[in-house]
């Protein structure tokens, strides 16, 4: 016999309790309610799957009409004229140059608030600054386009700088919409620097290191997933960032060549689209699912190499 | 010594060898690395205090009572902002009574009830992080698309807008419920149990209640960033010319960044002038309420 049987007592089975710790009546309340709490769970992925249903419908029934090769390779964008062309590059090319100037100016920008505020910055004076990076997260993006339009634009490039650009310009939006990006790239970069445990850096100091190389030696590098992240994050605000390209980089679909060009990006397109007042069905309405499907995908790929990249820092330490 | 003894941020402060050792903490390279780390933080915030005062000098001669209480109006002089500012009112509104029960229901299942290993739990997991950084203009499109499947026809309609900015703020609102209960410590939910109490009364009496200020700030933190988005009611149609107060649901409306936009497309200096103006007012009011959520946070958010 392999279980224990104490004179007159029930059968003791190891590593089991005799009795269920658990309430014998069944609460159906209780049961119910957390039915509701999984349902509003699985509601997002519900979400996700009407973003795809709601983008694939009427692209597909837009790629009845014009070939996935002429939308990804054609050259010239003009969807609503009599010779209507439907090559998307145009739209990339200014969503490309608007990024990548945003990019230019949020990485340095980002990185350096985030390694002064995890590294250098005393208790007190990080409280103070990071509710400041927090209001500049907080300003709304059509605000951020009035001043890309009024002042960066027509005042600093047009009068300042004096240079050779019309009333819009791929680069007065890039560099505010870097500015914008910054708190993003920062926050999440911070983050990443202040898990690096604070052994390593003492390890580096008795070394000898001063607090620059162990900065930029030790820290950093324990870092770099968690900074990865954040930088990919802003690449895909910065794709899908709608107002301010809006506002300041024009409305003429054209492959842009030169940061002072003007340029509509994907999202740019989709916003003008919109105004005009499109039937549903027609193909203009189907142009705008199709654009907002690729910056879908796109957004959707740099979502996902980001998620992976935090989980790999969170993961070490 | 210092080096042991104190947190993040002042640990290594290598007083007794500085100067001694070559590369120390007064070497021209480490000073020029801090320079550089505080140019970065200044410009950042040199954008910010130019974005705020260009912004005032704009519209300063605008903000005044008119711009409340009138309406939109091809005569700038005479043209206001209350038909979109009842409209953000409005449509912020519902979304809040749409999303907040949505995402407090949603977080409480992935923190308190779910089981981590299961596939299907994961995948609501990375599905939340990944709507959170979806552009705001394709949510527009989703709700496009959804009330051309209802059959609407008039798309610019009150609960329209609230469905597309709820879309938005949903994701916010779980990771910072999430955070919340999260930080509440497990001895609470295990002396609740010990105490006879089923899981979700503890739930309901202990986590819930002890979690409420860093939902709160969440949820105004996510309904702030809708208050402000102009995006996906762009396409929703909302940039129309509304000259009257919305009333309901079903109502047409406009809203403050959307009137903003529209003010600033126009080539006119005036409607420039006007949406300085408006943008004036829309950030006092993002800035009271995330100052709002700051408040709470410090205040009472329970260090255990």
């Amino acid at each position: 016999m392999s279980t224990l049987t104490p004179v007159g007592g029930p059968a003791i089975q190891p590593g089991r309790p005799a009795v269920s710790l658990m309430s014998t009546r069944p609460r159906h309340g209780e049961t119910l309610v957390r039915l509701v709490l999984r349902a509003a769970a699985i509601l997002t992925i519900l979400i996700t799957i009407g973003i795809l249903v709601a983008l694939l419908v009427p692209s597909i029934e837009f790629f009845r009409t014009v070939s996935v090769a002429d939308f990804l390779f054609g050259d010239r964008w003009a969807p609503r004229f009599a010779d209507a062309s439907f090559g998307v590059l145009p739209l990339i090319s200014a969503t490309l140059w608007t990024s990548g100037i945003a990019l230019l100016v949020a990485i340095p920008l980002g990185l350096g608030a985030a390694i002064f505020l995890s590294e250098y910055a005393l208790p007190g004076v990080r409280k103070v600054l990071k509710p400041i990076l927090e209001i500049l997260a907080g300003i709304p993006t059509v605000v951020f386009g009035l001043f890309a339009l009024q002042f960066v634009q027509a005042t600093v490039l047009r009068e300042w700088f004096a240079l050779d650009t019309g009333a819009f310009s791929v680069l007065a939006a890039g560099l505010v919409m870097g500015v914008m990006i910054v708190p993003t790239i920062a926050s999440i970069s911070e983050d990443a620097m202040s898990a690096v445990p604070l052994g390593m850096r003492q390890g580096s100091a008795a070394l000898g290191a001063n607090r620059m190389q162990t900065t930029v030696r030790v820290v950093f590098p324990a870092a770099l997933s968690g900074i990865i992240a954040a930088i990919v994050l802003g690449v895909s605000r910065a794709v899908g960032e709608t107002m301010i390209v809006a506002i300041a980089a024009g409305g003429q679909a054209r492959m842009v060549t030169g940061p002072l060009e003007q340029g509509q990006t994907m999202t740019g397109f989709i916003a003008n689209a919109a105004l005009g007042d499109s039937r549903v069905g027609s193909l203009e309405y189907d142009t705008l699912f199709a654009v907002g499907l690729l910056l879908f995908l796109v957004t959707l790929l740099f979502n996902f190499i980001s998620i992976r990249f935090v989980r790999r820092f969170r993961e070490i330490y | 010594m210092t080096l042991l003894t104190t947190g993040l941020g002042a640990h290594i402060r290598s007083a007794s060898i500085r100067g001694k050792v070559k590369g120390g903490e007064n070497s021209a390279r480490s000073i020029l690395f801090l320079v550089i780390l505080w140019l970065s933080l200044f410009v950042s915030f040199g954008v910010l205090l130019t974005l705020i005062i260009t912004t005032l000098i704009d519209g300063a001669d605008r903000l005044d009572a008119r711009l409340i209480t009138e309406f939109p109006s091809s005569a700038p002089e005479r043209a206001g902002l209350r038909p979109a500012i009842l409209g953000s009112i409005w449509v912020i509104g519902v979304t809040a009574v749409l999303t907040i029960p949505l995402g407090v229901a949603a977080a409480i299942h992935l923190e308190e009830f779910a089981d981590r290993k299961k596939w299907i739990n994961r995948v609501i997991e990375l599905n939340v992080q990944n709507l959170a950084a979806v552009p705001s203009i394709v949510y527009g499109l989703l709700a496009l698309g959804f009330l051309a499947l209802l059959g609407v026809q008039n798309k610019n309609i009150v609960i329209g807008g609230a469905l597309a900015l709820g879309l938005l703020v949903l994701p916010v609102i779980i990771i910072s419920t999430r955070e919340a209960l999260r930080s509440v410590p497990v001895e609470i939910r295990q002396g609740s149990l010990a105490l006879g109490a089923t899981p979700l009364q503890t739930v309901w009496r202990q986590t819930l209640p002890a979690s409420v200020p860093g939902i709160a700030t969440g949820a105004i933190l996510g309904l702030s960033r809708a208050l402000g988005e102009a995006a996906p009611l762009l396409v929703l149609g909302a940039l129309v010319f509304v000259s009257f107060d919305p009333n309901g649901l079903l109502s047409g409306y406009t809203t403050m960044p959307i009137q903003i936009f529209n003010w600033t497309s126009r080539p006119q200096a005036e409607l420039h002038e006007l949406a300085s103006a408006a943008s004036i007012l829309l950030l006092g009011i993002l800035i009271a309420m995330n100052g709002l959520a700051i408040f709470i946070r410090n205040r009472y958010q329970q260090r255990w």
